[in-house]
């Protein structure tokens, strides 16, 4: 192979590489901590505002935060009752992760965040999947913690997904994040 | 105030927080056309970073900035 060649098939090599790479947002969500969580919305709800596609899949602990706290999960098993009964029904039970003080901290900063006017956890996630925000759920996390589908938080798009479907998009997004 | 800066639609964004500001703008801006000017009023003090950054991202220009007592404007134009 001639020098010529060799450029040539190096630019068209560059040229894929560059376009697998898409104005995408690839994020999982694994803490269950309020401000990590506040945290993860912001910066999708950002993402978004700036026209990219952002994908997030809730995985272990923050899987229980898109629990819908007036709905229940049927027929589970002893462990899937204890889960149920230990981790936070929704986004408004979630704790900081420090600073919690036994709940006077986490409801000091909620209130604080009224004051000024900082969206609340519960207002961000409806806001994320109203401007296009995709939200996966894990499954190994749905049948680990015995969390049943219609417990969750409902949403069209809704999908209860594995690693290779996180795998995949992170493959083709621009920035992968782990919060 | 020159003609070319005439505000189309005019927005009060005062009191909201990060990252509420850009999100709003970004809906609307959707919802003009390009040429127009989108007037952005706020208090975030994080918006002097994040209008601009948000702009080139979008493909939108600040075309100007007004600061006023407690808060800024920001006119916007549509580019895209």
């Amino acid at each position: 192979m001639d020098i010529q060649q060799s450029i040539e098939s190096l630019k068209n090599e560059m040229g894929r590489m560059r376009d697998e790479r898409q104005n995408k947002l690839a994020m999982v969500v694994f803490s269950g901590d309020l401000d990590k969580l506040l945290a993860a919305f912001i910066i999708a709800t950002g993402a978004a505002s700036m026209d990219m596609e952002v994908v997030m899949f809730f995985t272990f602990w923050a899987t229980p935060v898109l629990r819908d706290g007036k709905k229940k999960g049927k027929g589970k098993d002893l462990f899937g009752k204890m889960f149920g009964f230990m981790l936070p029904r929704g986004a408004r039970k979630v704790k900081l992760s420090k600073m919690h003080m036994a709940g006077m901290g986490t409801s000091m900063l909620k209130s604080l965040m009224k004051k000024k006017n900082v969206a609340s956890l519960d207002e961000m996630i409806s806001l994320a999947l109203e401007i296009g925000v995709k939200i996966y759920i894990c499954e190994m996390t749905m049948s680990l913690m015995g969390f049943k589908p219609e417990e969750m938080i409902d949403y069209p798009g809704r999908e209860f997904v594995g690693v290779a479907k996180f795998l995949q998009e992170a493959g083709d997004s621009k920035i992968q994040l782990f919060i | 105030m020159s003609d070319a800066l005439k505000p189309d639609v005019t927005m009060d964004l005062k009191g909201l927080a990060c990252p509420l500001p850009v999100i709003k703008v970004n809906q609307q801006i959707k919802k003009m056309q390009v040429g127009q000017i989108l007037v952005a009023e706020t208090t975030d003090p994080g918006a002097h970073a994040d209008f601009p950054a948000w702009a080139k991202s979008t493909g939108n220009e600040i075309v100007n900035t007004e600061k006023k007592e407690t808060s800024t404007m920001f006119y916007i134009k549509k580019l895209k």
